[in-house]
């Protein structure tokens, strides 16, 4: 799993990492991610962010199409963090 | 009959054959013949199934799954079905062909097994050339950008050689290591004396992965199966029963655990009989140790009821003749004194191994 370029002259445009699969689970009415050995149940809005995470859009677009979406929601406080953190389990690349 | 919440897991046991010969195998030491196993189409129709009862993992394995030419075939139905498909392999068969036509059906990662660090001690415990091909294997996975996991069975001839296995799992380029020591199910079972480790030896192992994790911190994920024998505490096995995943075996047998065809009584269903809904929420099988309702005492009144679930069914039928007995891992057990007579006793002529002869 690369990690994503610092330089902040090449935007991060997150991406879920190979092996990282985002799923409906129309069951349990959750999204979820599945890895290896484990599958994270996700909360929220957690996957709509992530499906905005196509590997086109930098952060400053994800974060853009959600203030679009849900313009009263703490989008910009919140988005990035919470990519920062998935990239740091090595998730999104 | 308590409710069931939806399984998470299917271990999907294409087939028993194997190339190597493991004397540690878990496997039931009568083997489903190739004859009986399940078609492409019966296969397909398991995972399909299995994703509307709520499995989102399934394990391919076996046996060898690189045995079942239709393997491409079957993760592709496993992916179809809505399934993360994770291959369980030896890494025998394994070429860069294979495993083109595996991640082109849409193969998500791969297990490989490991015997030992050093070839020649390797291929004694597997009783089969391989360990250049699981070499290869590992190379070709990490080539084709997949998650690889090594899983290694931990006993008296290996566990010694803990570090070592630690720093190949660095060299191959591994996202993850399970040391998982031996349960001693099916063939396993016929070579407890030569794989049982003193408590000194797992201790030492124990101390190490832990060295290992201050010092690799996320650069590789550590996993430590308790050695439940030697600790005296019942494992929470398989998260109770029937209550995370279910097992299929290359027959269409479907059971709670992948040692629980062992088990007497138990008529376990098959999904050619049946739906795997109707299996999962209603058969006798799945109901047997379901919840907390069946524990004797001590489990009953135990505050670890909710942690291990009672222990293993397997072992308290394999120890003490009776399945529903307080797993004698646990120094609570009443049985208990069976299992330090096993660890502790007298030092033991360490017999050979006994290999499995033939296929199935």
């Amino acid at each position: 799993m690369t990690p994503a370029p610092l330089s902040p002259a090449v935007p991060w445009r997150p991406v879920l990492a190979r092996g990282v699969l985002l799923r409906r689970d129309r069951v349990r009415g959750a999204d979820l991610l599945l890895l290896p050995e484990r599958v994270v149940v996700l909360d929220g809005g957690a996957g709509e962010v992530l499906r905005l995470c196509d590997g086109v859009r930098d952060v400053d677009a994800v974060v853009a199409e959600l203030t679009a979406r849900h313009p009263r929601a703490p989008v910009a406080a919140e988005v990035p963090w919470f990519l920062d953190r998935l990239r740091k389990e090595g998730w999104l690349g | 009959m308590t409710a069931a919440a939806p399984p998470w897991a299917l271990l999907a046991e294409l087939t028993h054959a194997c190339p190597l010969r493991c004397g540690y195998c878990s496997n039931p030491v009568e083997l489903a013949g190739r004859s009986a196993e399940l078609s492409t189409g019966q296969w397909s129709e398991v995972f399909r199934q299995a994703g509307d009862l709520g499995v989102v993992h399934t394990h391919l394995s076996g046996g060898e799954p690189l045995l079942r030419r239709d393997l491409p075939d079957l993760v592709a139905a496993a992916g179809g079905a809505g399934l993360y498909t994770q291959l369980v392999t030896s890494g025998v068969g394994l070429g860069e062909r294979r495993l083109a036509a595996l991640t082109g059906a849409g193969l998500r990662s791969v297990q490989l097994s490991v015997q030992h660090a050093d070839p020649v001690a390797a291929e004694r415990i597997a009783g089969a050339r391989s360990f250049a091909a699981k070499k290869r294997a590992a190379r070709l996975v990490r080539a084709a950008g997949l998650p690889l996991g090594l899983n290694v069975v931990l006993h008296h001839g290996n566990l010694d050689a803990l570090d070592d296995l630690v720093r190949l799992a660095l060299d191959w380029g591994a996202d993850r290591i399970e040391l998982a020591n031996t349960q001693y199910h099916g063939w396993a079972a016929r070579n407890r004396a030569a794989l049982l480790p003193t408590p000194d030896q797992t201790e030492r192992a124990r101390t190490r992965v832990a060295r290992w994790r201050e010092r690799l911190g996320d650069a590789l994920e550590l996993v430590w199966v308790a050695a439940d024998l030697v600790d005296t505490t019942a494992k929470p096995c398989m998260g109770g029963w029937g209550a995370v995943s279910l097992t299929v075996a290359p027959d269409g047998t479907v059971l709670p655990c992948p040692a629980a065809g062992a088990l007497p009584g138990l008529e376990p269903p098959n999904v050619k009989d049946r739906e795997l809904a109707w299996i999962w929420r209603e058969s006798k099988a799945f109901n047997a140790f379901r919840g907390e309702a069946w524990m004797p005492e001590p489990c009953r009144g135990c505050a670890l009821r909710t942690v291990d679930h009672g222990g293993c069914r397997c072992q308290a039928h394999a120890l003490t003749g009776d399945p529903a007995r307080t797993d004698p891992a646990c120094r609570h057990a009443p049985d208990h004194p069976l299992v330090h007579a096993l660890v502790h006793g007298p030092a033991a002529h360490r017999p050979a191994y006994a290999y499995r002869e033939g296929g199935p």
